[in-house]
């Protein structure tokens, strides 16, 4: 709510907005990197489910860096590359968190509670 | 570092002498930090959203003898659901083109067909979780549902609140026109809703896509 | 209290006013009555004396609604200096209760009291004495660092400091209204899940820590943005003052660190409050996960408390030695260094839990690792002071003391870091003592060298010197009999947060601990003489140059006090230690020329944001859910009103300029 402060000015915000194609060329992408992965889950393509978690994975991947460009116009330039080192300054600590998270608390569950190890699903 | 460094050419005056301040004052636009200060803030919200994606993977699969993801989620009403916040995503796309251009109506126009999207997003998300409730499947019925409904439920309220401020800038828009406040206001929330959009792909990649898989 | 009468407790009051009742006062306790009727009556002649000198019209305009980082950096000191006193009383209370509590005696403190001294004394000491003072200092000093003419959003910066004040009233309210928590400063479940901690004591302690939590990370967010942004022009990445980089490094920390705590506390509350599984034992809870989450936040926390001081500390020794700062771009990268490994060391909180050796190895060597680019900093400060011209004053006193503080604790954390020697020292006195050296070490000492390094600037006198060696010799020795003997203890094995002892031979280094503790009392008493005493003396102290100490930043290049838009003309920079650099080239103060300065409005909406935010935490400690709900909506109401006030900045005439900096200019003549 109140990161938007600030009221009067002079100039006119910062950076591109886009274009009508370039929108409608990351709607397009977006679409269709939306649609595969449903369907390849939806129709169990692929006998393995560890394959389709990947290719999955993979799309989220390509889809996520397309809405960056097409839709939050990240660039290296805008704002003097400031945003793009937050960006990636935050994936970095995303990746962090995330895998850190997962990689201790396994060891953790696996040390300290081996008889549920494989079978949590079950455990009331 | 310790050697005097050279003075940039830009800040002699005539004699060549160093200058110590602008006659002009160089003025930093008020507005101009807010893009970027409306962008780490997004970072950080960003986080918040690692963590719960960390619950969500350690917890995710702790059923406590109840449901799994196979068991609750409906795929095709998911598919809706991101459906819907993509639409939205292009139309806000519009709006700002129409902004762009000075076009007040267009802009309120795309604004307002967003801000429906988005209502319809939340109705769907919240007939999924009427209908998760009403089968059992309460966030306390085990460490998988809690994390699911704080993940998802986390960026239903973001969302809830991105329609607040949406209609909030529509009548500062209509009492002011499309004035340079205004527009900076517009380009924030632009950001907010698509980086939205972003986690949203993560949220039925990870958590709708991978559930069915396990 | 937790238990109530259910007569009492049911229908139409249970709907006004929750859980909350007549025995939730706390008067059975002689002590925490004591401290009401002290505090009622303190606060009462405060309150008095403001209204008989009609003082309230200036504090709401010129203070509350100010917008001026250097007043709102001053409140946030004066917020940290209150609280530091309630935080300093609960560690008393716990030197005297452990020197007194042997052979049989229980001491003077019941348990239920005791364990909420413990809790609140860590609690308020990081985030409502250290956290509000490092705010405070960066707010003031880093604008006039860069030749700015305040932060970037100053609303926002007036919105965070009353988010921090607020977050500080709720955990102050849990001393005479209900209890605090009785967990330990980081609350961990399951102790502080509703099973174990069904009383109010856990939800001050969230809701507090969730208010100030966001005025922390909004005014990391404004500060990162004021520094990117509003650099006057010339001064390039590599030419910014070091404490300004050492600012941005840890207001990048907050802004990364701050929403884990956030979310983490969040979902601890949802567990408290509508019964999820998140930390608890059955349903598929994990408890350590929040152990887990909540050091995620917590490790990269110690550094922001200690990376600006560390910038201080850097000022102080180039200032005083006359030198310009060995190794700056060592020290940046340094600095940047222990931001990103701040990310990567989490685990050693846990050593004991379990996670194995793979794991424990991991964090152990990272850990390790974080003491190379400290000592690189260590040894920047030592190479800047060798054949320097050293000036002991007061700030660089406390800097000395600090290099032989810190590099102790800096040890024992080494130390502390090999993951088997943990096994044995983990939870031990031992940590207490290693933790303390490093932070009353470096952040507390960081701070005194702070206050005396910029307090003229703030108030355009000096602080008188006499009473401050007084504090410094009482404080440095104060530390070392305080401490030393915790780590003795440590060693033998004793826990911490322990009330009692069934082992004599133990009770004289509590003992040796309890007089360190109060020549610290007598060091921060000093320390409130010295104030009381430069504030007296202030015409013979007075600073009319704006540069007592020879400096070399812009900040020295203004007036003490500087005029509210700092410089009169945006200053260009051509080196790093600009002012030096202006001082050797010959820089003439122009007397010409000024034009009318465009500045930020006052604006009532964060003080009255914040106190709709008390009332909201409130309705949802006590369950009075109807106050939650009105103070939220109306939260939102304010907040979304002050989004249609456009009009929000002002200009300051040009003879108003003129007039301030004539002003300046005749006392710059007066001493000739």
């Amino acid at each position: 709510m109140s990161a938007h402060d600030h009221g009067h000015d002079h100039d006119h915000g910062s950076g591109s907005h886009g274009t009508m194609g370039s929108y409608m060329i990351g709607f397009g992408l977006s679409v269709l990197l939306t649609a595969i992965p449903f369907w390849l889950v939806m129709n169990q393509t692929f006998a393995n489910p560890q394959v389709t978690a990947f290719v999955i994975m993979g799309f989220a991947m390509v889809q996520i860096i397309v809405h960056m460009i097409y839709f939050l116009h990240m660039n290296t330039r805008s704002e003097g590359g400031w945003s793009m080192m937050a960006l990636l300054f935050t994936l970095v600590l995303v990746v962090i968190t995330l895998s850190g998270s997962m990689w201790v608390m396994y060891h953790l569950n696996n040390n300290m509670m081996p008889h549920m190890e494989h079978d949590m699903s079950q455990m009331p | 570092m310790a050697t005097r460094s050279a003075i940039d050419p830009a800040f002699l005056d005539n004699d060549g002498n160093p200058l110590f301040h602008l006659g002009e004052d160089p003025h930093h636009p008020e507005g101009s930090s807010t893009a970027l200060g409306f962008w780490i803030y997004l970072m950080s919200d960003c986080l918040i959203f690692a963590c719960l994606f960390a619950i969500y993977a350690v917890l995710g699969g702790n059923y406590a003898a109840g449901p799994g993801p196979r068991d609750l989620f409906d795929l095709n009403l998911v598919a809706l659901n991101t459906a819907m916040l993509l639409f939205s995503s292009i139309t806000y796309g519009f709006a700002m083109l129409a902004m762009e251009k000075d076009k007040v109506g267009a802009t309120q126009a795309w604004l307002a067909i967003t801000g429906l999207f988005g209502l319809a997003f939340l109705s769907i998300e919240l007939y999924e979780f009427a209908h998760l409730i009403h089968e059992g499947a309460t966030p306390q019925r085990s460490g998988f549902l809690s994390a699911f409904f704080a993940l998802v439920g986390t960026h239903g309220l973001h969302v809830t609140f991105g329609i607040i401020w949406l209609v909030t800038l529509m009548v500062q828009v209509g009492q002011k026109g499309l004035i340079a406040a205004n527009q900076r206001r517009l380009m924030c929330l632009s950001m907010f809703w698509h980086f939205l959009d972003v986690i949203w792909i993560g949220v039925f990649t990870f958590v709708y896509l991978m559930g069915m898989l396990r | 209290m937790s238990p109530h009468p259910a007569s009492e407790n049911s229908g139409i009051w249970k709907l006004i006013f929750g859980r909350l009742d007549w025995s939730s006062l706390p008067l059975h306790e002689p002590i925490v009555v004591g401290t009401f009727v002290m505090v009622a009556l303190g606060g009462a002649v405060v309150l008095g004396l403001i209204t008989k000198y009609r003082l309230w019209g200036m504090l709401w305009r010129d203070w509350f609604t100010t917008v001026d980082h250097k007043r709102i950096g001053i409140m946030y000191m004066v917020l940290g200096l209150i609280m530091f006193l309630r935080g300093f009383a609960d560690a008393i209370m716990m030197r005297l209760q452990q020197a007194m509590a042997f052979n049989g005696s229980e001491g003077y403190l019941n348990s239920h009291h005791y364990d909420q001294i413990f809790t609140a004394h860590g609690v308020i000491m990081i985030f409502f004495v250290a956290m509000p003072m490092i705010t405070g200092i960066m707010n003031y000093i880093v604008p006039l660092q860069i030749g700015a003419r305040d932060v970037s959003f100053p609303f926002l910066n007036n919105f965070s400091f009353w988010m921090t004040t607020a977050g500080a009233i709720i955990v102050m309210m849990s001393l005479f209204v209900g209890e605090f928590a009785r967990t330990g400063w980081l609350a961990y479940p399951p102790l502080s899940g509703i099973a174990y901690s069904p009383g109010v004591g856990v939800d001050y302690y969230i809701w507090g820590l969730q208010i100030a939590g966001i005025g922390t990370l909004l005014s990391g967010v404004n500060l990162i943005a004021t520094i990117v942004k509003m650099r006057a022009p010339g001064m390039t990445m590599m030419k910014l003052p070091i404490f300004t980089w050492t600012s941005l490094c840890a207001n990048i920390l907050i802004v990364a660190a701050f929403p884990v705590l956030t979310a983490v506390l969040a979902l601890l509350s949802l567990d408290r409050y509508v019964g999820t599984a998140f930390f608890t034992n059955d349903m598929g809870g994990n408890p350590m996960m929040y152990v887990n989450l909540i050091w995620i936040w917590g490790h990269p926390e110690v550094y922001i408390l200690i990376l600006p001081l560390f910038g201080v500390f850097s000022e102080v020794t180039s200032t005083f030695s006359s030198k310009r700062l060995f190794g700056y771009s060592s020290m940046v990268y340094a600095t940047i260094v222990i931001a990103l490994l701040s990310y990567l060391v989490w685990l050693h909180h846990f050593f004991t839990m379990g996670s194995g050796a793979s794991v424990n190895s991991f964090f152990g060597i990272t850990t390790m690792v974080i003491s190379i680019p400290t000592g690189a900093k260590l040894f920047n400060w030592l190479f800047t002071m060798y054949r320097g011209r050293i000036r002991y004053e007061l700030p660089m006193m406390w800097t000395v003391a600090f290099m032989l503080t810190f590099t102790v604790g800096g040890m024992t954390g080494v130390l502390l870091a090999v993951p088997p020697a943990d096994f044995v020292l983990h939870n031990s006195l031992f940590l207490i003592a290693h933790f303390h050296n490093v932070i009353i070490g470096g952040v507390l000492f960081g701070l005194f060298a702070a206050i005396n390094y910029w307090w003229p600037k703030a108030f355009g006198f000096r602080l008188e010197t006499t009473w401050g060696k007084r504090s410094f010799w009482l404080w440095v020795v104060g530390f070392w009999v305080a401490f030393m003997p915790l780590y003795v203890l440590g060693l033998m094995g004793v826990t911490r947060r322990m009330r009692v002892f069934d082992d004599p031979s133990l009770q004289i280094w509590f003992q040796i601990a309890a007089l360190g503790a109060v020549m610290i009392a007598g060091g921060i008493a000093c320390m409130l003489i010295q104030f009381a005493v430069s504030i007296k003396n202030r015409d013979q102290l007075r600073d009319t140059t704006g540069d007592p100490w020879d400096g070399r930043t812009l900040e020295w290049a203004t007036s003490s006090p500087p005029p509210d838009y700092n410089f009169a003309f945006t200053p260009v920079i051509h080196d790093g230690d600009a002012w030096a650099d202006m001082k050797k080239r010959g820089y003439e103060r122009p007397l010409t020329g000024y034009a009318p300065i465009h500045m930020p409005s006052n604006t009532g909406t964060g003080i009255i944001i914040a106190g709709l935010s008390v009332a909201f935490s409130v309705g949802m400690i006590w369950y009075m859910w109807w106050l939650a709900g009105l103070s939220f909506v109306a939260i939102l109401a304010v907040a979304i009103g002050h989004t249609f006030n456009y009009k929000r900045d002002f200009t300051i005439p040009k003879d108003v300029v003129e007039r301030t900096e004539g002003e300046r200019s005749a006392l710059l003549a007066t001493q000739g």
